[in-house]
């Protein structure tokens, strides 16, 4: 009896410890955001997209440089695939664990700024006597700089030289009448192949920034108003009124509803469509696939007429610090030194983006000449997405696409659209 | 001590056979041996209620606050989210293509489950060709959902192999996942293809299980293969039909990759189903409360399907 006891005890105990395991393992074991100080130094969390899209050891090499130049501050890089890193931030954001410096979306920044997640930039950067002035641009709310934009990736027109030339046309479209033209000259040549692809998949909505107002960008045209919506303005409804005539004059890749981004870089890198408004960052991609395409780019058109500069669509890897860091200042030199000219050049370069601090230079000797040519298209026009800092950025996006699918599919007209998209905005800001 | 042997043969009379000073055995050792069994489980339950009561408490909770976890304080609203999500037009589409999206799914998964079962336990093939086909039939349970959605997605493309071999025939393609009127009927053709398998294997087994002579009997009677079927096969296979009936209308209900894979919902919101509305108002939208207003339902609906299984299960036994 007493070795039953004994048995019945010590497997008692044995349930107790391997409850407490299970209970350990699958509870919560977070640090506070922050590193340990030993020894007086201090360890920095940097969590990011960008080291899995970089070169392998590129930027651990970059960080090592900064280890150097501060040899008490220690930087551990938390990195993830973009597609999970927001989800992430989210939930780290909620649970007052972010990371000490973040890679940062533009489109994600109101809400962090809005839940008091993320750190005003400015103030950290005056104590350390860092010029914003030489910074391309800041994302602010109200008035608060909360992320600077590290490296830059426009989005130009991709144009297919050798449809261009069957189609009988001998110069890349600059305007909206000539790209028309041109869309309807390629579409002619039968064949499944189009003249544009417009990927509005309601999943990522993010067709509505890259194709759709980068039509109203390329000419001056703005969907805000003192930071408020106004997208029933003239510029706006010109700019959807034109997609509509794309769509109406049957130029468009079939499956418009619910094409991806992957898609409309699919079929032009097949040569099933002519031309597409991309990322630069594409331009690997594309090679790499199809080494045979013979395509240029160039900058978005404009209306007929338009003489001003031209916005061009972009995308930022922006970088930004928690609020709830205990280290701050070390923090903030991070960013410094990830903005300043020589690294960010640097950065830059591996990236095949363009940098975020306006006296850097990217060295493009070893790139494709193409990177030259976008270059040289951003500096002539302005970086211009103004979904960058905007509340629920998803949100108002897959509204306009929602409704704009209504347009397209001859249920609503553009004025309708418009304006229930803008009381549908005016609620969300 | 043999407690089994005692316990088993005279029951009423566990302690007897234990001798006199066991009769009163020490209080501290009867209560250790009542909590073994309480031991024993308590893993299980520690991780169950980690895992699954915990989580479900909070989404709970999450549903009467306001904007849970991008506010920082959020306030207590009652039943307005519910209000919110019941009358949003779109959550009420989606619920309606859900019902339509798993009724087909199922309906036609045992119909196809059960036509290709037959056509495997029929005595007229051979074992090899009974086994080429089983291995063709199977195939496409044996893809991952990403792999099935990519797959489709390039087939039903409308410069896809579908719409070329419809061309071959002269009938006219058409832009299966981006039409509203042939989305959902698109992807439900996809989630059917892709499940049929499952129905169809455990079918056969079913089949394979009924008594060869209670047919043979039936034959010496004079019934033909239709009454054959539906007076003895029907009869033994109908439970496993419930039972996997009910299965399928949960899992099909709780289906989100594939239709986000291929249509995320649109074109339109024409195959916006509950798992994808949810997943827009929480990670789209950032709208939290109201997805587990959302979620809450779906977890509502969802069961009253398990009830009827659990009693169809409670009715078998």
């Amino acid at each position: 009896m007493s070795r039953t006891r004994g048995r019945g005890r010590r497997i008692l105990s044995a349930v107790g410890i391997a409850s407490a395991a299970a209970l350990a393992i699958s509870g919560c074991s977070g640090s506070p955001s922050g590193g340990a100080s030993a020894g007086g130094d201090v360890t920095l969390e940097f969590a990011q997209w960008w080291e899995p899209e970089l070169p392998q050891g590129s930027l651990a090499s970059l960080i090592d440089q900064f280890q150097k130049e501060n040899p008490h501050i220690k930087v551990k890089l938390l990195s993830s695939p973009f597609s999970s890193d927001q989800q992430q931030m989210v939930a780290d954001a909620a649970s007052g664990q972010l990371p000490d410096v973040l890679g940062l979306d533009g489109a994600w920044v109101s809400d962090f700024a809005k839940q008091g997640a993320i750190a005003d930039l400015s103030p950290l950067l005056k104590a350390d006597n860092f010029s914003e002035d030489q910074l391309a641009s800041e994302v602010k709310v109200n008035g608060k700089a909360y992320m600077i934009p590290a490296v830059n990736f426009v989005y130009p027109l991709f144009v297919n030289n050798d449809l261009l030339k069957q189609a009988g046309v001998d110069t890349v479209p600059s305007t909206r009448g000539e790209f028309l033209d041109a869309a309807k000259k390629i579409s002619a040549l039968g064949g499944n192949v189009k003249g544009w692809a417009l990927p509005l998949d309601t999943a990522v909505p993010n067709g509505i920034q890259n194709d759709v107002m980068s039509w109203v960008w390329a000419s001056g045209g703005s969907m805000l108003k003192d930071g408020e919506p106004d997208v029933t303005n003239a510029q706006v409804k010109s700019g959807v009124d034109y997609v509509k005539s794309l769509y109406d004059a049957n130029v468009l890749a079939p499956g418009a509803l619910t094409m991806k981004e992957q898609d409309k870089v699919e079929k032009f890198t097949n040569g099933q469509v002519g031309m597409v408004i991309d990322s630069l960052a594409h331009i690997s991609l594309i090679k790499k696939n199809n080494p045979k395409l013979n395509f240029t780019i160039a900058a978005v058109p404009s209306e007929d007429g338009y003489t001003g500069k031209r916005g061009i669509p972009y995308a930022s890897w922006g970088v930004g610090v928690s609020a709830k860091s205990e280290h701050k200042a070390e923090a903030a030199k991070l960013v410094e030194f990830l903005m300043s000219k020589d690294t960010n050049a640097q950065l830059s370069t591996l990236a095949n983006g363009f940098p975020g601090n306006k006296t850097a230079t990217p060295d493009f000797s070893k790139s494709d000449p193409l990177f030259k040519q976008a270059f040289d298209i951003y500096q002539a026009g302005y970086p211009a997405n103004e979904f960058v800092g905007l509340p629920k950025s998803d949100q108002l996006q897959r509204t306009f696409d929602e409704n704009l699918q209504k347009t397209l599919t001859g249920s609503q007209s553009v004025d309708q659209t418009l304006s229930t998209v803008q009381s549908a905005w005016k609620s969300i800001f | 001590m043999n407690l089994s042997s005692t316990n088993v043969h005279r029951p009423g009379t566990i302690r007897s056979s234990a001798g006199p000073r066991s009769t009163r055995p020490k209080a501290p050792a009867v209560r250790a041996r009542k909590l073994v069994p309480f031991a024993f489980v308590s893993p299980t339950l520690a991780l169950i209620t980690l895992l699954t009561v915990v989580p479900i408490l909070m989404v709970a909770g999450y549903s009467f606050m306001d904007n849970v976890i991008v506010e920082p304080n959020p306030v207590f609203v009652g039943f307005a989210n519910y209000v919110k999500v019941l009358s949003d037009p779109t959550f009420l589409t989606a619920l309606g293509n859900t019902f339509v999206f798993i009724t087909l799914s199922t309906v036609v998964h045992l119909v196809l489950g059960l036509a290709f079962a037959l056509l495997l336990n029929t005595p007229l093939l051979g074992n090899v060709t009974k086994a080429i086909f089983r291995v063709i039939y199977i195939l496409p349970w044996l893809f991952t959902i990403a792999v099935i959605a990519i797959v489709w997605r390039l087939m039903l493309d409308p410069s896809g192999v579908v719409n070329y071999l419809l061309g071959t025939f002269g009938i006219q393609g058409a832009d299966w996942l981006s039409t509203p009127e042939t989305a959902l009927g698109s992807v439900t053709f996809i989630n059917i293809w892709s499940g049929y398998p499952f129905f169809m294997i455990s079918l056969l087994a079913a089949l394979q299980g009924v008594p060869t002579v209670l047919h043979e009997a039936a034959r010496v009677d004079g019934a033909g293969w239709w009454q054959r079927f539906l007076y003895v096969t029907l009869p033994h296979i109908r439970p496993v039909i419930i039972s996997m009936a009910v299965l399928d209308l949960i899992w099909t209900s709780q289906q989100f990759a594939l239709i986000w894979m291929t249509t995320g919902g649109g074109p339109l919101n024409a195959t916006e189903v509950v798992s994808t509305y949810t997943y827009k108002q929480a990670f789209s939208n950032f709208d939290f409360s109201t997805a587990s207003a959302a979620a809450v339902i779906v977890l509502l609906l969802t069961m009253a399907l398990a009830f009827f299984y659990v009693r169809q299960q409670k009715v078998r036994d």
